[in-house]
């Protein structure tokens, strides 16, 4: 039999629908990978248990042809979603055990949809990082390796990117058909741009909230990373949909997201940002840049270079807005309710001993951060003015949309994966300058998909960025897939 | 803006996290430059323009005034680090 | 504008001079809802330790508020209530603190744009005199859990099930010079929101509690430094809290000190207040909007629909029984300042046979009989041994004229303490009044010839009659109708 690991989500589903294999022996082939890849750190928890007695019961579902949407498909599941029964962390180690006796409404859509659990992914702890270095279980290490000079597997482990870094290492290294992961400020789109494979930001609102571990409210979208466009939108329209839990989500049918895959994008105008050239942008990148555009344009699309004028001030106002709302979210893990309790001398200690301890450094530094830039004196001056700035951000897009632009096109990020511990060392900004191209997009609520569309010099790949209107996710499936076709698949090549 | 060692220590205070003396320096170090950084927002002209409340507009939606939740202590308590009765159980609180 | 300032102060005598104290008022009043104000727990009072929490209410990860529109809609009648404007748009902001009662770490509150802006509430204070306050704003909060200190020696011990409920914070102006106003105003509040049926102002329960802001300065200076005294939980106490600490800070002044801004706390044990500097250091709020909530918009049509729905408020009512029954302010005053005994008072009118001629008897029958019944023996008049019905009948008993006013206090002794019909009490006891002409003309005619000295000396003075009268009365037990004997009693001795 072949490598069931190696299948598409939409490959696979046609496996099972056709009875070529069943979903235990497609999900016993992807623990077994699981297993063996446990030097990437992927995931944090495994549920091989768990994933047998899904597969199963998706078995008899499908068997008697009941079986939904998603059945018999082994997914990782992000560890900032709350899974019922089973440890969740957001790894953070001020969680400690902690077992949430409820699942997040994302989650019980996917089991809904009947598909089957492996186990929990790593990430940046509370989502608060580019390169997955923050977990408290340790970095996760990207399946792409850089090709040295003479054209051998260089060693250096790779970062995979972050927040979402084990959903994307996961997919990439064919240990999952899917995950689920969010998006901060780019926490999806640019690990799917490090580890080659396609990411969405849906629109806010788009998914419910209800039940992922918070990060910073406003900015915090889940989606998935999957192995192509298609899955993509697959998992896509399972994780979708109005939930009166979250105030926020919003009240919209949710559309047929995988009809979109392979329309006709003739006539569509893709806007082309001036401000995302940026200074010092590596060639490869531009050049990568021109080629997507060339692809859409081949395709019947027609290029406007277009302005979106406040780009710039969308990081700093990020880094503002985001530490803000975290310092508030995360007030909650005090050691009384859950999670570590550090001893004090009296209430106070055991607080500032918890928080200390359970928190790792680039948690406690943001949500000083945010505690500063919201503390008396200061309130206006930072967290107003950024809310003021995310409006002018946004605006940007609407004038541009109103201009009859259906998508923008950009690069992902500035740069392919980096190695681990190479960044961020000395000062945490330039960290922070990964999410260049895609905090933006999280400023104004917007869509964003990435999409796979090169290779660096080093052999690493490079993705692309689509940028949608406010609940038009459909129109960046057909146009990525477009890019997808241009550009075929990466697939890393297997060393671990 | 720039934080000073006071400054620092009172924030990681407000934050309720313990901070070491030999750490502060450090942090210290790295807050400010992430506000070096985001002081650039200084430049742009925000006149006239509201700060977003919500990104994506609609109405707030609204639950009924029915009881439809609650009866689940064991629940509640079952990850708590210390508890009694199914009360949570901190360090004495001096009023 | 500030109607009290027109109103002679209660100013306090000091060593240099008099003060005048400046009261300014937060109250927290618990919203009366089934549910939380963001989550589906009940809001019952009493349960087990956190069984009234959801897992929102417990804070934890991941979990989001929804609005309950319930309590939206009770803070737009108070606001009605308080004749203030309602503010179709507001917005819920969080404010941070890290307390073991309070599980986000944060309360929502709203901070820059409450729900209810400026009002205002007339209070009637002893003397017929009446002051306006303005009311500065509601908002809508969450309230924080509940610690129990007592129960070991080194822990405390937390129980959430108050943790979400909602309340209204009120802020009045600082329109209030004296504890007297300070009480009345408290009253008249907790009076409004329980004719709304937005509150139940029960102060034993915690369920209505003051912040009370206390300066003192001379007559016409500015301002002086005040002070907060915290979580007042009783009416009496609010009067202590105000009169001590306005003292002390008269005192503090007039030793050559100033008053620090702080707060303090009353403690009803020894009567004072004292400063509750601990908890005070460096509190910085870091408000900001609520991210998992939108801005709290609603229509006029939602408001006026509310409006259209109100009950009587205690002010309208007074006004109608002033005008439908004569009622003096005060007596008027003093039956609408509950709603129960309001409701009392209208369930009696209910039964009247005839409630314009005896409204006002039954007025003067509720506040002096019934109402000195129950003071006297300590009994709220949920638990009046005379129900509504039974005084309404004795009152139609008078009116008919089948009983004098005399003889209905003794039947409100026996209603009272044996219970039983009113009617088959004055049959079975005999205790009609004589409308027998014939029979009352009988005494009459007894008692003249039995005084002739007393005729002779009525003759010549017409008041004597009065003595006539009493000795008629005496003869027939009270049963004769003093009227009809006045009457008689004219003709026979030739007045």
């Amino acid at each position: 039999m072949t490598d069931l690991t190696l299948l598409t989500l939409a490959e696979a589903r046609e496996g099972l629908a056709s009875k070529s294999f069943s979903s235990l022996e497609l999900t016993d082939a992807h623990l077994k990978a699981v297993e063996d890849a446990r030097t990437l750190n992927a995931f944090v928890l495994e549920t091989p248990e768990r994933a047998r007695s899904m597969a199963r019961a998706a078995d008899a579902k499908i068997g008697k042809g009941e079986g939904g949407p998603l059945a018999g498909i082994p997914l990782g599941i992000k560890d900032l979603f709350a899974t019922e029964g089973v440890r969740t962390t957001a790894c953070s180690n001020v969680l400690d055990a902690f077992v949430p006796p409820y699942e997040s409404t994302v989650t019980s859509q996917l089991w809904r949809d009947d598909a089957v659990m492996l186990g929990k992914l790593n990430n940046d702890e509370f989502a608060m990082g580019s390169s997955n270095e923050t977990s408290c279980f340790g970095p996760v290490v990207n399946p792409w390796r850089r090709a040295g000079s003479n054209g051998a597997i260089e060693g250096t482990p790779l970062v995979p990117g972050g927040s979402s870094g084990g959903s994307a290492a996961a997919v990439a290294a064919n240990l999952c058909l899917g995950a689920t992961a969010t998006d901060t400020g780019g926490s999806i789109r640019q690990p799917a741009s490090f580890a080659g494979i396609v990411g969405i930001k849906p629109t806010y609102g788009r998914c419910s909230r209800w039940g992922i571990v918070a990060f910073a409210s406003s900015l915090d979208q889940a989606g998935p990373v999957a192995k192509t466009v298609r899955d993509a939108a697959i998992l896509m329209r399972s994780m979708s949909g109005h939930d009166p839990k979250d105030t926020t989500s919003a009240n919209l049918p949710v559309p047929d997201f995988e009809a979109s895959v392979g329309k006709s994008v003739k006539g569509m105008k893709i806007g082309i940002p001036k401000e995302y050239r940026m200074d010092g942008m590596p060639d490869e990148i531009e050049k990568l840049w021109a080629q997507g555009a060339d692809w859409l344009k081949a395709a019947g699309a027609e290029l406007v270079d277009i302005s979106l004028p406040h780009t710039k001030y969308a990081l700093p106002a990020y880094y503002i807005v985001a530490p803000a709302e975290a310092s508030s979210n995360l007030a909650r893990y005090d050691g009384v309710r859950y999670g570590l309790r550090a001893p004090g001398r009296n209430i106070a200690e055991m607080y500032e001993n918890t928080r200390a301890e359970g928190f790792g450094a680039e948690v406690r530094r943001r949500v000083m951060i945010g505690t500063y830039v919201l503390s008396a004196g200061y309130y206006d001056a930072y967290y107003l003015r950024a809310q003021k700035v995310r409006t002018l951000i946004k605006k940007d897009f609407e004038d541009c949309f109103a201009k009859g632009v259906h998508a923008i096109l950009t690069p992902a990020t500035p740069s392919a994966a980096f190695g681990i511990g190479e960044k961020g060392k000395a000062d945490p900004v330039e960290m922070y300058l990964n999410d260049i191209f895609t905090v933006t997009v999280n400023m104004a609520g917007l869509p964003g998909i990435a999409v796979p569309a090169g290779k660096d010099a080093q052999g690493l790949p490079l993705g692309l960025q689509l940028i949608g209107r406010p609940f038009d996710e459909e129109t960046l499936f057909s146009l990525g897939e477009v890019v997808e076709q241009a550009a075929g698949r990466f697939v890393a090549a297997k060393w671990w | 803006m720039a934080v000073d060692a006071a400054a620092t220590r009172r924030i990681a205070h407000l934050a309720r996290i313990a901070v070491k003396d030999e750490e502060l320096a450090h942090l210290q170090g790295e807050i400010n430059a992430v506000l070096a950084f985001v002081e650039q927002l200084q430049e742009v002209n925000v006149d006239g323009v509201e700060p977003m409340t919500s990104v994506t507009p609609m109405e707030m939606k609204k639950r009924e005034d029915v009881v439809t939740d609650g009866g689940i202590a064991d629940a509640i308590v079952a990850n708590a680090p210390a508890s009694e009765n199914h009360f949570f159980v901190v360090p004495k609180v001096v009023e | 504008m500030n109607a009290s300032a027109k109103k002679p102060s209660k100013l306090l005598r000091g060593a240099t001079g008099d003060w005048e104290v400046v009261i300014g008022m937060e109250i927290h009043a618990q919203v009366t809802s089934n549910a939380k104000l963001f989550s589906g727990a009940a809001t019952a009072f009493g349960g087990e330790p956190n069984s009234q929490v959801s897992l929102v209410d417990a804070a934890m990860p991941g979990m989001l508020p929804v609005i309950n529109v319930e309590c939206v809609r009770q803070a737009v009648r108070t606001g009605l209530g308080l004749n203030a404007k309602i503010n179709l748009k507001s917005v819920f902001d969080r404010k941070n603190y890290f307390y073991p009662d309070l599980p986000q770490g944060y309360q929502i509150s709203q901070y820059k744009s409450p729900i209810v802006g400026e009002g205002e509430v007339t209070v009637d204070l002893e003397e017929g005199e009446s002051i306006v306050v303005g009311i500065e704003r509601l908002h809508l909060e969450q309230d924080a859990g509940k610690l129990l200190h007592d129960q070991h020696p080194s822990m405390s011990l937390v129980d959430l099930n108050r943790s979400g409920i909602a309340l209204m914070e009120i802020v009045s102006k600082p329109d209030i010079r004296s504890s007297e106003q300070a009480k009345a105003f408290v009253a008249k509040l907790r009076s409004i929101l329980r004719y709304l049926g937005t509150c139940d102002g029960d102060m034993e329960k915690g369920n209505l509690r003051a912040d009370v802001n206390v300066s003192v300065r001379k007559p016409g200076e500015p301002l002086g430094t005040r002070c907060e005294i915290k979580n007042v939980n009783s009416i009496r106490f609010i009067g202590q809290a105000i009169d001590y600490e306005a003292r002390r800070q008269i005192d503090v002044i007039e030793d050559g000190g100033a008053i620090e801004q702080e707060t303090r706390l009353f403690d009803p044990n020894r009567g004072e207040t004292r400063s509750m500097r601990s908890k005070e250091e460096a509190h910085d709020y870091r408000y900001f909007p609520d991210p998992d909530l939108l801005p709290l918009q609603f229509s006029q049509a939602f408001v006026d629909d509310l409006k259209a729905h109100l009950p009587e408020l205690p002010d309208e009512r007074k006004a109608r029984f002033i005008n439908d029954f004569a009622l003096s302010p005060y007596d008027a005053g003093v039956l609408v300042a509950e709603r129960e005994s309001a409701e009392f008072f209208e369930a009696v009118l209910d039964a009247l046979k005839d409630r314009a001629r005896d409204g006002k008897l039954a007025a003067n029958w509720v506040i002096n009989e019934l109402f000195g019944r129950l003071n006297k023996e300590a009994k709220s008049i949920s638990a009046s041994p005379v129900s509504a019905k039974q005084l309404a009948v004795i009152i139609n008993l008078i009116g008919q004229a089948t009983i004098s006013g005399k003889i209905a206090k003794d039947l409100f002794e026996i209603v009272w303490t044996e219970g039983g019909d009113p009617e088959a009490l004055v049959e079975a006891r005999g205790m009609k009044q004589v409308t027998d002409l014939g029979a009352i003309e009988k005494v009459v005619d007894e008692i003249v010839a039995a005084n002739p000295d007393k005729v002779a000396q009525a003759k010549a003075k017409p008041a004597m009659i009065g003595w006539f009268v009493g000795q008629v009365m005496k003869a027939s037990g009270g049963k004769v109708n003093p009227q009809a004997v006045n009457d008689l009693l004219k003709i026979k001795l030739g007045l």
